[in-house]
């Protein structure tokens, strides 16, 4: 059994225009040591599914489904429980660094506070302990640093600080939500890289969410790409790229700039867009969630739920599409052509 | 942060300067002759003249604000013209009545408007919150006079609790002096915590939806811990700033109350000192005011300092 298996989430936001389903029918594993990158645009469900992983969906939310990390399922779990999960168990590392940390407590006083309440450690224990935390996370004269306040710290050096706290209970599974897509261009690099090390050091699982390409590319093993609440793809990175098997992921991929491209006679290609808008949630079809905006579907598709199909020989890569043969051949002419 | 001390220190006195100017210019302007409200409307030419002159109300309306200004610097605050004792007097024992009838009523608002925001807060959209909210708006709604004869009506006159006005001197017993000014307190408290309460709520919910909050949830910590640990501080601000314009209120504003509960206050004073057009007692007392809100707003400006590691002292 893997240490976190989602089966069948299902989050339904209750919202003014009735309910949404924010995230539907997603199913995913993890084991220690792994790494999942969860990618799609905004409002696909991704952050959804993470804050319904820690059981902090705003008041208007309801999970269904299961999750269960090391065989304990967390939906079942009281409050106070989930209490001790949080933090602990699982952490989580957010998209705003300059808004994340409280800017009226020391980065000592936030550092140490999940060893407090989860691991009874006294404060001097604790200060120790988030004294190394700072230093292996790459803060200069971290010893210093427990007494300064956020404000005095840099974007990177928040994130780092955040870092610091979310792996000072030794948490089984890690979540970073848009770890990077806040700081400079030159921090991500450092930032995803500091990530993937302390994820191999201590074999956690990590679910690394984000909508750039190009960070899922370079640090996750497995990929789930969500649309509209649902997984539509998922598989081992090197094959979800190569394959590309959804129309969504496909137009995701093509929507990424690319130096040089057009290539000789054409100096400039606009860059692909894919047509329409992200939906509302709440007017999504009964059936495949893209179906709006795929130029693949027919009438079917947005009344039936698309069904599951193995890609290639690849073990564990699948795609959720009524039309997977008219994906894969179109794929295959625009390889030619390139 | 002496710099800090001398810059504050320089504004003081620059705004008292503007405060005594608009003062007396408006005095100026008023019309009523001191000398005729004190003869009365029958005396002869020259007992006005007579009295004018022992006033100094002939001179200039420039020589008479410098020697104000020149008496104030020296501690004189000068004669009232219609008790012919030293205005510091009758300041001194109004202030005995007006400061710690202030203070009381800011503790009651403050102690209950607390603990009514951070619970409505905490039952956002649930019934205590409804319940909490009602009873606010129906503070706010209620006249605070009229509030006041009803405490007189039940407390004093069916109960018999307290007496229905009056203040008793602090010589003659603190605890029979505080117990006068009970139920003035409540009713001036009334209305202010009504209005902190729903300041309150509302600068909590706002924390609560911080960033920070959401990863204090996600470090385990309970919503009552998130509560007391990440939220209150962080929504002491706006709570604050209202607290201190609610104080200079409580400190300028309590002559209505003052009428309902006949108490001898500084509103009382500067009120009969404007009908009797007894110009140094008002003069005085607008200024003392005036350099009382000045104080408690720089109270106000040091505690966001304290309370807030981004604002240094010298930044407010």
């Amino acid at each position: 059994m893997a240490l976190l298996e989602v089966k069948n989430l299902d989050v339904t936001l209750a919202t003014s225009r009735g309910p949404a389903r924010a995230v539907r029918n997603l199913s995913f594993d993890l084991d220690r040591g792994q790494t999942l990158g969860i990618v799609g645009e905004s409002g696909c469900g991704k952050s959804m599914t993470a804050l319904a992983l820690l059981g902090l969906l705003p008041e208007n939310g309801v999970t269904t489904g299961s999750i269960s990390l090391g065989g304990q399922d967390l939906l079942a779990l009281d409050e106070d429980a989930m209490c001790g999960v949080r933090g602990n168990r699982i952490s989580m590392i957010f998209q705003e660094p300059m808004t994340s940390l409280n800017p009226l407590h020391t980065i000592g006083r936030q550092v140490t506070e999940p060893m407090l309440i989860h691991q009874g450690m006294t404060r001097d224990e604790a200060r120790a302990e988030a004294v190394r935390l700072l230093e292996r996370v790459g803060i200069a004269s971290a010893r210093q640093r427990l007494d300064n306040y956020p404000h005095q710290l840099s974007g990177g050096q928040r994130q780092r600080v955040m870092i610091a706290m979310a792996l000072s209970c030794k948490p089984d599974v890690l979540i970073a939500d848009e770890p990077t897509t806040a700081l400079d261009v030159t921090i991500q690099g450092q930032i995803l890289d500091l990530i993937a090390d302390l994820v191999s050091e201590s074999g956690m699982a990590l679910i690394l969410i984000s909508h750039d390409l190009g960070v899922i590319a370079e640090t996750v093993d497995r990929v789930l790409v969500m649309y509209g609440g649902a997984g539509v793809e998922t598989g081992p990175t090197a094959s979800l790229f190569q394959h590309l098997a959804h129309p969504y992921t496909q137009g995701l991929f093509a929507a990424v700039p690319k130096l040089g491209s057009g290539g000789k006679g054409k100096s400039r290609t606009r860059l692909s867009t894919i047509p329409g808008l992200v939906p509302e949630l709440a007017d999504l079809p009964p059936g495949c969630t893209f179906a709006d905006r795929c130029d693949l579907a027919d009438d079917k598709c947005a009344g039936t739920m698309p069904t599951v199909h193995d890609v290639a020989n690849d073990a564990g890569h699948r795609v959720a599409c009524l039309k997977p043969d008219d994906a894969k051949s179109r794929m295959a002419t625009s390889e030619a052509g390139a | 942060m002496s710099v800090f001390l001398a810059k504050r220190f320089l504004t003081f006195v620059a705004t008292l300067l503007g405060a005594s100017i608009v003062v007396f210019l408006v005095l100026e302007i008023l019309p009523g002759d001191p000398s005729m409200t004190l003869l009365g409307a029958d005396a002869d030419e020259e007992a006005y003249a007579a009295l004018r002159l022992k006033l100094g109300l002939d001179e200039p309306a420039v020589l008479r604000y410098f020697d104000w200004m020149w008496g104030m610097m020296q501690g004189d605050f000068g004669i009232s013209y219609a008790y012919s004792v030293p205005v510091m007097e009758l300041v001194w024992g109004a202030m005995a009545l007006t400061v710690p009838l202030a203070i009381f009523a800011m503790l009651i608002t403050i102690v209950v408007a607390l603990g009514l925001g951070v619970f409505a807060a905490s039952r956002h959209n649930k019934p205590g919150d409804y319940v909490v909210m009602a009873f606010s708006q129906l503070g706010i709604a209620v006249p605070n006079f009229w509030f006041g004869i009803l405490l007189i009506l039940f407390f004093a006159v069916n109960l018999g609790w307290f007496k229905a006005g009056g203040f008793v001197q602090w010589e003659d017993g603190v605890w029979l002096a505080v117990k006068s000014l009970f139920l003035p307190a409540i009713a001036l408290a009334t209305v202010q915590a009504a209005i902190l309460a729903r300041t309150t709520r509302s600068a909590v919910l706002e924390t609560f939806r911080e960033d920070y909050v959401r990863t204090a949830r996600a470090k385990g910590l309970t919503r009552s811990q998130t509560l007391w640990r990440h939220v209150l501080r962080n929504a002491l601000i706006p709570v604050i700033t209202v607290m201190g314009l609610q104080f200079a209120n409580l400190l300028a504003g309590t002559i209505v109350i003052e009428s309902v509960f006949s108490l001898p206050g500084l509103g009382k004073l500067v009120f009969q000192g404007i009908a009797n057009r007894d110009m140094p007692v008002v003069k005085d007392i607008v200024l003392l005011l005036a350099g009382m809100v000045i104080v408690v707003n720089f109270v106000v400006d040091v505690t966001y300092a304290v309370i807030d590691p981004r604002l240094k002292v010298h930044d407010v």
